[in-house]
């Protein structure tokens, strides 16, 4: 009897793994569009659409296809239609090389991606090979472009914190900086690092730098006195917005009353259950990308994503909808065409990246070094009546 | 003034780990078991209050009646369930059985609640203090918690001295077997142990969460087992030990961040807790067990 089961359960199980080898064959080619060779320029993406990182990768695959289909029906680029296809990589760096080599047969001459590091550094030892440019729109890691043909849209950790020490420098917002960061965990004090070795370059003062972890994330208020006593008129919270929830508590409990300053892990702290949202008013946020951003672009884009997928963006939808017009922008710039080879393109796209600027969603007058890495300012928006306000 | 502010605001964490700390101590000294799920029937407490109050719109003081009851309800059924079945096992055994039912704990209300954050609503409606205009404030949270537990120590000593259930759980905690001959409920004594451990977990849920107002069903298992340091570091099975341990872990813990590393204080923390250790093993007010052979 019990061998029955466990021959059943066996046929059971091969037969379910023949099936998943069956529907992901089968998925291939559910997102691609039309495409014809040497009329069409074939921009491939790669990213989890399962897996613990799905909405992630869903994000960048929606936001992208919403960038390719604006694209279309202006008329293409130069004249020439996008075919844009998608595969998933799990999040894991094997599935991504997998992902890879599938898109080179469908005919990929671009890529978009991938979306998490691992899988972004993967990848790039093979598009360096075949001299192909790949922009990922959310790889953060140095490790993502340390290849010449690879490029980011969105910040470098570090980057992050040298671009908000520059802006809150450049419009003085304060004399008195005092840091309050998480040491560990790498995006947090990748920033908080950054963010003081700029600020010696910056017209401002960093008068106090607190750390604390994970398993001494409830209590803030020795940081906070600390920050008080060293006459902070600003604290500056590159962590994300649950810690920060608490820290605008217990400040408030003390009657301290500085300005406060947080990164884009700080988007979410109005959503918070239950949080009184009056205690983030002042609340300034230097995000690349907020849904509530009130300019037409964004607002266009959120209608349009919301309509079609029945949610608000992320940062990472962003990403990827500027990363197709980042694409485009560099095509336009070295007027390539799709009957060229993908590494003839892929050689002209990459002088191309270094030379053009591009206003999109998650930053306005993007350049690109030649080293991958974007320039571009943080948005600055700040929390007047429970909302966002542009500052 | 800051040193003030600083030993302030560890006296206030260390009365939420001196709170947490009793249920352990309690439990351990009467079961002799570590009930490692403690932490997380905090977070459950501190749930009750939030749907009873945030949701539900009750007042404050229904909020923290349905959280006791909630509470006390759930620590009998888990000491009936997953406890009393192993009773006369290896003690290991126990020890596993309470993990699994912390970890239980954690995804039952990751499941019921999500993963969010929920803010809770402070429900202590009594005024910050100001102190030398406004330099020292000392919150109403605070003073409730400090408060609270001076009262709930004064409270269970009296009760295990004076009262019979209250003598029934020192007889149960010397000499099991004997308490039993003598015709001591001993399977009812623990469940009343737990009855009133779980009880304070809720209050202590409520102050937890009234003074760090974030809530998630993660909340309890750091402060469960800070405060179970702080059990062992009084001495578990003391009543006024816990009380000690725990202020004081909450004054080194806040002195130490602010006079020598925020990163390090967990470290240090720790470091003193082997020196008193190695020095006193029992702990502070432990008693010394002398082994039958």
């Amino acid at each position: 009897m019990k061998k029955a089961v466990s021959m059943f359960l066996a046929l059971a199980l091969m037969a379910a793994s023949l099936t998943a080898c069956g529907s992901a064959d089968g998925g291939a080619g559910d997102s691609s569009s039309e495409g014809v060779a040497g009329e069409t320029f074939f921009i491939g993406g790669i990213g989890p659409e399962t897996g613990n990182n799905s909405q992630y990768g869903l994000a960048v695959r929606n936001g992208a296809q919403i960038a390719v289909d604006e694209i279309n029906e202006a008329g293409g680029i130069n004249g020439y239609k996008i075919a844009y296809d998608f595969q998933d990589d799990e999040g894991t760096a094997e599935k991504a090389v997998n992902a890879y080599n599938a898109l080179k047969d469908w005919g990929m001459q671009i890529l978009m991606g991938a979306v998490t590091t691992e899988p972004t550094v993967a990848v790039a030892a093979e598009t360096v090979e075949d001299g192909m440019l790949q922009i990922t729109p959310s790889g953060s890691s140095l490790d993502c472009v340390q290849y010449d043909n690879a490029f980011q849209v969105c910040f470098t950790d570090p980057n992050q914190g040298i671009e908000s020490a520059k802006y809150i420098g450049d419009a003085g917002l304060a004399q008195k900086v005092a840091v309050i960061y998480n040491s560990s965990d790498s995006y947090s004090s990748g920033i908080a690092e950054a963010f003081i070795a700029e600020a010696e370059n910056q017209p401002f003062e960093i008068v106090s730098s607190e750390a604390f972890t994970n398993d001494t994330s409830t209590d803030f208020t020795v940081q906070l006195q600390k920050s008080r006593e060293a006459g902070a008129d600003m604290v500056f919270l590159p962590i994300y917005y649950q810690e920060a929830s608490l820290i605008l508590q217990q400040a408030d409990d003390m009657g301290y009353d500085p300005l406060f300053c947080g990164g884009d892990g700080m988007d979410g702290i109005l959503g918070v259950d239950n949080f009184d949202t009056s205690l983030a008013e002042g609340l300034i946020l230097l995000t690349p990308f907020i849904a509530d951003a009130e300019d037409e672009l964004t607002q266009n884009f959120v209608s349009e994503y919301q309509e079609r997928f029945d949610e608000i963006p992320n940062q990472f939808a962003a990403d990827a909808y500027d990363a197709i017009y980042i694409i485009k922008a560099a095509i336009e710039q070295a007027d390539v065409t799709p009957d060229m080879s993908t590494e003839e393109i892929g050689t002209a796209l990459i002088a191309a990246m270094t030379e053009i600027t591009v206003d999109g969603l998650t930053g306005e007058g993007m350049t690109w070094e030649a080293g991958g890495t974007v320039n571009k300012t943080p948005r600055a928006v700040k929390i007047v009546d429970g909302a966002y306000q542009a500052m | 003034m800051g040193f003030l502010s600083y030993l302030i605001s560890g006296i206030s964490l260390g009365s939420v780990y001196a709170i947490i700390a009793l249920g352990y101590t309690m439990v351990y000294g009467i079961a002799k078991m570590l009930n490692f799920a403690h932490g997380d029937v905090i977070m459950i407490g501190g749930y009750a209050v939030f749907t009873a109050v945030s949701v539900a719109g009750m007042p404050p003081g229904i909020g923290i009646l349905v959280a006791v009851v909630v509470c006390t309800a759930l620590g009998v059924v888990i000491e009936k369930i997953a406890y009393k079945p192993l009773r006369g096992t290896s003690p290991l055994a126990v020890l596993i059985t309470a993990i699994g039912v912390s970890y239980f704990l954690q995804n039952a209300a990751l499941l019921i609640f999500g993963s969010g954050a929920k803010s809770f609503t402070s429900v202590v409606n009594v005024p910050p203090l100001k102190l030398a205009g406004g330099a020292l404030t000392i919150s109403g949270e605070t003073m409730v918690t400090i408060a609270a537990c001076i009262v709930i120590v004064i409270g269970l000593s009296c009760f295990v001295k004076f009262t019979k259930s209250g003598k029934a759980m020192l007889a149960v905690s010397e000499d099991r077997q004997a308490a039993q001959l003598m015709g001591i409920n001993v399977n009812g004594t623990i469940a009343l142990t737990f009855a009133i451990g779980s009880a304070l977990a809720a209050i202590a849920g409520v102050l937890l969460c009234s003074a760090y107002p974030n809530l998630t069903p993660y909340t309890g298992s750091m402060p469960g087992i800070k405060a179970f340091t702080a059990a062992v570091f009084g001495g578990i099975g003391s009543i006024p030990g816990a009380m000690i341990g725990g202020i004081l872990l909450g004054v080194i813990e806040n002195l130490s961040k602010a006079y020598i590393s925020s990163q390090l204080s967990d470290a240090i923390v720790f470091a003193v807790l082997i020196v008193v250790l190695l020095v006193k093993p029992t702990g502070i007010l432990g008693k010394k067990v002398s082994e039958k052979v």
